[in-house]
């Protein structure tokens, strides 16, 4: 069992839901960026999906596009974000990391190069927001059974997408929670009720829902519905608001301890 | 002869792949429209009422065919090859762009989508797609980076006269890429009931094949012209390549005979200042918008900014089939500075008393170079995709700041 496997069973233990932290690597510089993720770690995130900066984010709103830029600006690069997560390691953050990304980042660092070093970092997941299921393999092929390739499925997708998405799945599914990009909008929990039903009717792994997810009462109202809550832009808005503040770190992390508690 | 293995006519394969290249590379929201839309278009390219629809559209309304122009003072002028130009600036708009809107304006309009997008660079296809959108009563909103809103103002007044929004985009640098972004990031929020309309053969399948389907036309008229006019087909065909849709639209019907076909790319200020748009000449493979190929990309995999004085070859992507013919040597890439662009602008004023685009005018500059070197029984086509009224303010104030 990997870390993230370990980490859906302790919490369902523990009658818990998991919060899953998504942060751009390298925002607002490299430095900054590696106490943000120390200490959002250690102030309650179950996951930590490590963003990678991509100079044309599609899928993302303008709180992670201008986080990308910032941290483009400040010399980030897929190598360095790697670098990012051994540091993490090495401050003995032991909680599961996903690597968040676009494909093109992974195309130039090489995609066989990547799985080793991405494994050899610490990464127990990746996911790849425009690698859909049917190119997946593309990367899959390349990975070592520890780190999951993780699949996303959307309102739109149909039910017979979503049962060959569901079947080959490994460590949990993401599950976007309405059409759009990242971040913004009001969280509307009627038709995601709906949507995790029929995801249940092909899977027994843990289910995670982000986009639009941003405060305490959201990941109350989702944790009755599943086992993880993403939260991504309302964690990147802080450093967008306080970026040169000393505090930034401490900040970021009140943030996670206010989620945390929801998810209990 | 990589190429000799490769049926180029069967091309793309189910995933949308082009010998390795193109695919539908979004993320999972889009995936099931581009779906739907493979279907629709798999659907109503066979059914023959569309078809009949389309072509009199194409034929009272677009004004096709085009005429295939025997150009006697520049083929006096080269000295080589003689030179025919394929008049795509005679369609109604001005350029190529419309035979593509018109393709998907009715496909939208028969898969019951009552609203539609569209990105442009140029201008182009923003203004073919509102002009669509008037005649095929759409909605219609137009992402446009703010740069290129600047530059290209008079195109930006036309589209608001045929009732569609031009929504600004400042994000990057404010050209077609951003613009491109933009309306995507749209799309994914509107998508069930949106019908994006993609400008160029790029975009992630089935847009590469679709848009290259609605442009063929280009290439089919051609055909016919020269075997009429000459009673053989021609040794050369020239056409400029930005994401590469009138290119496609002319090679792809002579794609499996024997023809040199060769793409002009926008080399900007010079390859060696970086400020270009050689993409396929000096990108590397990546994944941008959906399909992979040839893309601008700095060693980390960030995209980079591309730049031409013509702002619809000012796109640091291109499309998936181009990679393909240049990756099997099918076609040949070659790359025309800002300046020999110009020239080729002003020289074609002058010489033919046709105002080319900026962006055809890569290709007069390629073309006359090739031609000259070429034998005087010797056949060359090149295609003038779009006029240059769009241009002429922006062209002035350069040749003004030049002199």
């Amino acid at each position: 069992m990997n870390r993230l496997e370990n980490k859906f069973e302790e919490l369902k233990k523990l009658g818990q839901k998991a919060l899953v932290g998504y942060l751009t690597a390298g925002d607002p510089d490299i430095e900054t960026s590696k106490k943000i993720l120390v200490q959002a770690c250690k102030a309650g995130l179950d996951v930590l999906e490590l963003g990678v900066a991509f100079s044309d984010p599609v899928s993302d709103g303008p709180v992670i596009q201008k986080a990308a830029h910032r941290a483009i600006a400040n010399g980030i690069t897929l190598e360095k974000t790697l670098g990012i997560l051994k540091y993490i390691r090495q401050e003995e953050i032991d909680i599961p990391v996903v690597i968040f990304s676009y494909y093109n980042p992974i195309i130039a660092y090489g995609i066989e190069r990547f799985a080793n070093d991405a494994k050899a970092a610490g990464a127990d997941g990746v996911l790849v927001v425009d690698l859909p299921f049917e190119h997946s393999n593309e990367l899959d092929d390349f990975l070592d059974d520890s780190i999951a390739l993780i699949p996303l499925v959307a309102p739109t997708t149909g039910e017979i997408r979503m049962k060959k998405i569901c079947e080959a799945a490994k460590g949990f599914i993401y599950m976007i929670s309405r059409v759009g990009v990242t971040g913004g909008g009001k969280l509307d929990v009627k038709p995601i009720a709906e949507h995790v039903a029929m995801v249940r009717k092909f899977t027994d792994k843990p289910v995670s829902v982000g986009f639009g997810v941003s405060t305490a009462d959201d990941v109350k109202a989702l944790g009755s519905m599943v086992e993880g809550i993403v939260v991504g832009s309302a964690f990147v808005r802080i450093i967008e608001e306080n970026g040169h503040s000393h505090a930034i770190a401490t900040m970021v992390a009140a943030k996670v301890s206010e989620l945390k508690e929801a998810t209990k | 002869m990589k190429n000799r293995e490769i049926d180029f006519s069967a091309m793309p394969d189910d995933l949308g792949l082009f010998a390795g290249f193109g695919g539908k590379y979004v993320g999972e929201t889009l995936i099931e429209a581009t779906n739907e839309l493979d279907a629709a278009r798999k659907k109503y390219m066979q059914d023959e009422d569309f078809l009949a629809e389309l072509g009199d559209l194409l034929k009272n309304y677009v004004g096709r065919p085009t005429s295939l122009y025997y150009a006697t003072g520049l083929t006096k002028l080269a000295g080589g090859a003689k030179i025919y130009l394929k008049r795509e600036d005679l369609c109604h708009t001005g350029a190529h762009k419309i035979n593509n809107t018109i393709g998907q304006g009715l496909l939208a309009k028969k898969m019951g989508k009552k609203s539609v997008i569209a990105e442009t660079g140029a201008g182009q296809h923003g203004v073919a797609t509102a002009i669509t959108a008037a005649l095929l009563d759409l909605e219609c909103k137009v992402f446009m980076g703010v740069e290129d809103i600047k530059r290209q103002q008079p195109n930006v007044e036309r589209m608001k006269l045929a009732g569609a929004e031009v929504v600004p985009v400042d994000s990057g640098t404010g050209t077609l890429k951003d613009a491109m972004n933009a309306a995507i990031r749209y799309w994914s929020g509107a998508v069930e009931h949106t019908f994006y309309i993609i400008g160029s053969v790029a975009g992630p399948h089935p847009y590469p094949v679709m848009v290259r389907d609605f442009q063929k036309v280009i290439g089919i008229e051609t055909k016919k012209q020269i075997l009429k006019a000459e009673g053989r087909l021609p040794d050369t065909i020239v056409a400029c390549v930005g994401g590469g849709s009138n290119a496609m639209g002319i090679f792809y019907p002579f794609i499996c005979d024997e023809v040199e076909l060769i793409g002009v790319e926008a080399a900007g200020f010079g390859i060696e200042t970086g400020k270009h748009a050689v993409t396929l000449g000096q990108g590397k493979i990546g994944v941008l918008h959906g399909s992979k190929s040839y893309v601008l990309q700095n060693q980390d995999g960030q995209i980079q900014e591309a730049h031409s004085v013509s702002a619809g070859l000012d796109y640091p992507g291109v499309g998936p089939e181009h990679s393909m013919l240049k990756e099997t040597a099918r076609a040949k890439y070659v790359s025309i500075t800002d300046d020999q662009a110009l020239e080729a602008f002003k020289m074609l004023c002058k010489t033919e008393g046709i105002i080319p685009a900026l962006e055809s005018s890569h290709a007069i500059a390629a073309g006359m170079e090739i031609a000259s070197k070429m034998n005087k029984d010797q056949i060359m086509i090149i295609n003038l995709s779009g006029r240059g009224d769009k241009d002429l303010s922006h062209v002035l104030q350069v040749l003004k700041s030049k002199e």
